[in-house]
């Protein structure tokens, strides 16, 4: 085994809801759509219109910026709605599945013989180039780019994340074919990240990558971290990053020539009555996973719940609904839990026995095993940045964070780049977030950041 | 609290845009805010918060400044009936006639400065910021019970307007509102806030004293040596180090005691509120400049044992409570080392080189505030260099 990275900084939340390790097989979703917004920098134009007949694997829109970058449907069926916001945005691609799961058709060859030439253009084709993650700022790679490295993160630490290890559980070889497939695109190596807990798993077993082992609370588990460990980004390099199930999305790919985006998702969160794992299709309706398995609201309860696609930390709320209502293309996890829209008479006075905190002045620290029930209430008002020093605790990069962050609020280029803009993504300071005594927004203001970086870079 | 809740469920819509009292908008707030912690849910980012926000954060502090408040308040009395021979007074005499002198100059420092506050808060449309409730507890905390309740009022008013609103108000301030007030009364009203009068409750006004009581404070007596030639310095009331410790000498009301401050320094570095290693440097710089001046040995001020001086006059206050506010301190662990230690350093240095102002803790921290930025600067310049450094090793 080589070297343990050790991180010390971070904090690991335990909450109500993790999922037990079960496996449910989804039936057919009532629809499955790609939301533009799950992707950065994308504007959509179409390739379809409502009615079509599409297979998995068939176009849907390419991206403005980035016209060879095509979005595929993850399923075959019926073109039955595109979604439109504000300014004829549009908000989301529907297919209605037929049920037959048929697929377009991609060349297969031993992985040996592949090119990098071939491997772009099936990926391309395939709609799988929207798993590469390019990295600063966390876009969809870059077409003529070839990345310093490659980094894929084999752990989960965020707070209910499902188990990577048992989501990959027969994946074993896809994986394999996957990392085969991603050096092609690379002239530098592909990193993999485990933790030092997964000797008996599926991820044990892959010697085809340059592994790692990491250790410690969240945020061990973001790749972003990873890679500040391994081999930090500087000005000018570019990496790129591939989520798990991704590597064995691409692996099925280049093994069957069919395009099988199906993926296993955990189903977590207070309000889950028996939380644990199902095996989907990426883009599904959310609610086809929801329905029946949520706590039932009795009568006189006036609680609502958050259904949130991804952790509660960083994932992104859905509305129950056929318009925005589907399973992120990154996501791995859908959580719901209460929400906190209720007073509490002198709150911030009472010893609150049952809510967790950081700070010592809860008595949270006393029972470090305990699981909580958190619910979306803020906990405050927003305030200017008072408190110091607490934020460092919670992100184990060499980055002053309450810096960088008042950088990016001032728009100052210059400064965020010294800082190290380059390094981080809104996750990274999702623990920054949580723990603001004054409830600043940093996740969105390191997305306005880095909004602002593209722009000027270009 | 049903019954509260629905109450200010009803008139809300009153303070709320294009309601009857609109303009009073941010006072509502402030105080349905104070009563239930309110039903906003987050948007964007962590759907889940951590308890922790700033009302709590200043609850911290207060509850740590009790602990020298109470015991001020009985050292008020105890100082006052010392000074006219009552040795029979009870601890709880003592201490209702302290807390009797002790609660007006709180009232005034809460109402002119959250009324200030409130203002502010009003005039922006910002929510009322909570940084008040505890500047409005030192300020009185650092005062001389002599003090008058007008001078208290100006001074107050001073440091919210000039220290804190002019800049944006909590989190943006530069310098500590509490010790601006302070540094207001010293330059415009000196009289009132130095001699040996102004410690001992009455004594200003020509309170019958019995024979040797000065009210001078550690300090003084220390100065006092030094300007007339002595050899040694003559402590009055023939008080000793465990006296200063527990805090039985005159002094600024909160200030006296480092038992009592010790109890609060306990509380904000369990609590996290307080950064230890901006006290843990201050107390170093203190005993560094004191140790060395030990060994020049020049004069009796530099003759007082290093230790000493964190047990008199106002740098365990200063230490504890003033330079931890950590919008005004520096923001880095390396910074925070660097500001707590020259605190320490010169707030010694001051007492013993100019012993015509014997209090150098204030003057020490207004002065570090002020470098702060400039510490932090080269501290986060470090990083960056390794950044570029970095960068230019791999290309």
């Amino acid at each position: 085994m080589s070297k343990v990275i050790k991180l010390r900084k971070g904090l690991d939340i335990n909450l109500v809801g993790a999922a037990e390790r079960v496996l449910t097989k989804c039936p057919a979703a009532a629809s499955y759509a790609l939301v533009p917004d799950h992707y950065r920098g994308v504007t959509p134009k179409l390739l379809v219109k409502v009615g079509d007949k599409v297979k998995a694997g068939s176009p849907l829109f390419f991206s403005k910026e980035n016209p060879e970058v095509l979005f595929t449907s993850p399923v075959s069926g019926e073109v039955s709605a595109v979604n439109r916001g504000d300014k004829r945005k549009i908000l989301s691609v529907v297919v209605t599945p037929d049920g037959q799961n048929q697929s377009e058709n991609f060349d297969v060859c031993p992985l040996a013989e592949l090119t990098r030439d071939r491997v772009k253009e099936t990926m391309l084709r395939a709609g799988f180039w929207p798993m590469l993650i390019q990295r600063p700022f966390g876009i969809i790679a870059k077409t003529d780019a070839t990345p310093k490295a490659i980094f894929i993160s084999g752990l989960d630490t965020a707070p209910l994340a499902p188990d990577l290890n048992f989501l990959v559980q027969d994946q074993g070889e896809h994986i394999i074919a996957g990392l085969e497939v991603l050096k092609k695109l690379t002239d530098g190596k592909v990193h993999l990240t485990v933790g030092t807990d997964t000797t008996a798993g599926v991820l044990s077993r892959i010697k085809q990558a340059e592994v790692h082992h990491i250790e410690g609370p969240h945020p061990a588990g973001n790749v972003g971290v990873q890679i500040a460990q391994i081999d930090p980004i500087n000005k000018g390099d570019v990496v790129w990053t591939v989520e798990l199930q991704h590597v064995a999305m691409i692996g099925r790919l280049f093994q069957t020539g069919a395009v099988d985006m199906s993926k296993v998702v955990a189903l977590t969160g207070s309000e889950v009555v028996k939380p644990h794992y199902f095996k989907v299709v990426s883009g599904a309706l959310i609610t086809s996973i929801t329905d029946g398995n949520l706590r039932p609201k009795t009568p006189r309860e006036e609680r609502g719940v958050r259904v949130i696609s991804g952790n509660p930390l960083t994932g992104l709320k859905v509305e129950p609904n056929e318009v925005e209502g589907y399973l992120g293309f990154y996501h791995n996890q859908i959580t719901v839990i209460p929400e906190g829209n209720k007073y509490e008479f002198l709150g911030w006075a009472m010893p609150r026995l049952n809510k967790f905190s950081v700070s010592h002045s809860y008595f949270s620290w006393l029972t470090p095993k305990k699981k909580y029930n958190l619910d979306t209430n803020l906990n405050g008002g927003p305030r200017a940045f008072v408190q110091t020093g607490i934020y460092d605790k919670v992100l184990p990069m060499n980055i002053y964070p309450l810096y960088l962050i008042k950088a990016i609020m001032a728009g100052d280029i210059d400064k965020m780049e010294n800082l190290g803009i380059y390094e981080i993504l809104e996750e990274d300071v999702a623990l920054c977030e949580f723990i603001d005594p004054s409830k600043n927004e940093w996740q969105a203001t390191v997305s306005q950041g880095i909004e602002l970086m593209i722009k000027e870079l270009n | 609290m049903k019954g509260l809740r629905n109450y200010l469920n009803k008139i809300k819509p009153n303070f709320e845009k294009g309601g009857k009292y609109a303009r009073f908008g941010a006072t509502f707030e402030a105080f349905e805010s104070f009563l239930f912690v309110p039903d906003t849910v987050t948007k964007k980012g962590a759907h889940i918060r951590d308890d922790m926000d700033l009302k709590r954060t200043m609850t911290v502090v207060i509850i740590a400044l009790l602990p020298a408040l109470l015991f001020g308040m009985f050292n008020v009395g105890y100082q006052h009936n010392l000074a006219i021979g009552n040795a029979e007074a009870t601890v709880m005499q003592n201490f209702w006639f302290g807390f009797l002198k002790v609660l007006p100059i709180i009232v005034v420092s809460y109402v002119v400065g959250l009324g200030i506050e409130f203002i502010f808060a009003q005039i922006r449309g910002h929510e009322v910021n909570e940084g008040f409730l505890v500047s409005g507890m030192l300020i009185p905390m650092i005062m001389p019970v002599n003090c008058p309740l007008w001078i208290v009022a100006v001074a107050t008013a001073f440091a919210v307007i000039v220290g804190k609103e002019m800049f944006g108000g909590t989190g943006m301030n530069i310098f500590n509102p509490a010790l601006l007030a302070r540094a207001f009364i010293f330059f415009a009203y000196p009289t009132s806030i130095s001699g040996n009068e102004v410690w001992v409750a009455g004594l200003k006004n020509g309170l019958q004293t019995i024979d040797g009581y000065s009210g001078a404070t550690p300090l003084s007596d220390a100065a006092a040596a030094m300007s007339s030639g002595a050899q040694s310095i003559d402590w009055s009331m023939s008080t000793t180090p465990i006296d200063w410790f527990y805090g039985l000498i005159p002094g600024s009301i909160g200030e006296t005691s480092t038992l009592a401050i010790l109890i609060g320094a306990v509380i904000l570095i369990w609590t996290g509120v307080g950064s230890w290693r901006i006290m843990v440097s201050c107390v170093a710089g203190g005993l560094a400049m004191g140790g060395l001046f030990n060994l020049i040995g020049a004069n009796v001020l530099m003759d007082i044992p290093a230790w000493y001086h964190l047990i008199i006059g106002g740098f365990a206050f200063g230490t504890v409570f003033m330079a931890t506010d950590p919008v005004t301190a520096a923001q880095t662990n390396r910074g925070k080392w660097i500001y707590g230690f020259l605190i320490g350093l010169l707030a010694v240095l001051t007492r013993v080189v100019n012993p015509g102002y014997p209090e150098g803790m204030m003057l020490a921290i207004l002065f570090m505030n002020a470098m702060v930025p400039l510490i932090d600067y080269y501290v986060v310049q470090g990083n960056v260099k390794r950044r570029l450094k970095r960068a230019k090793a791999n290309a």
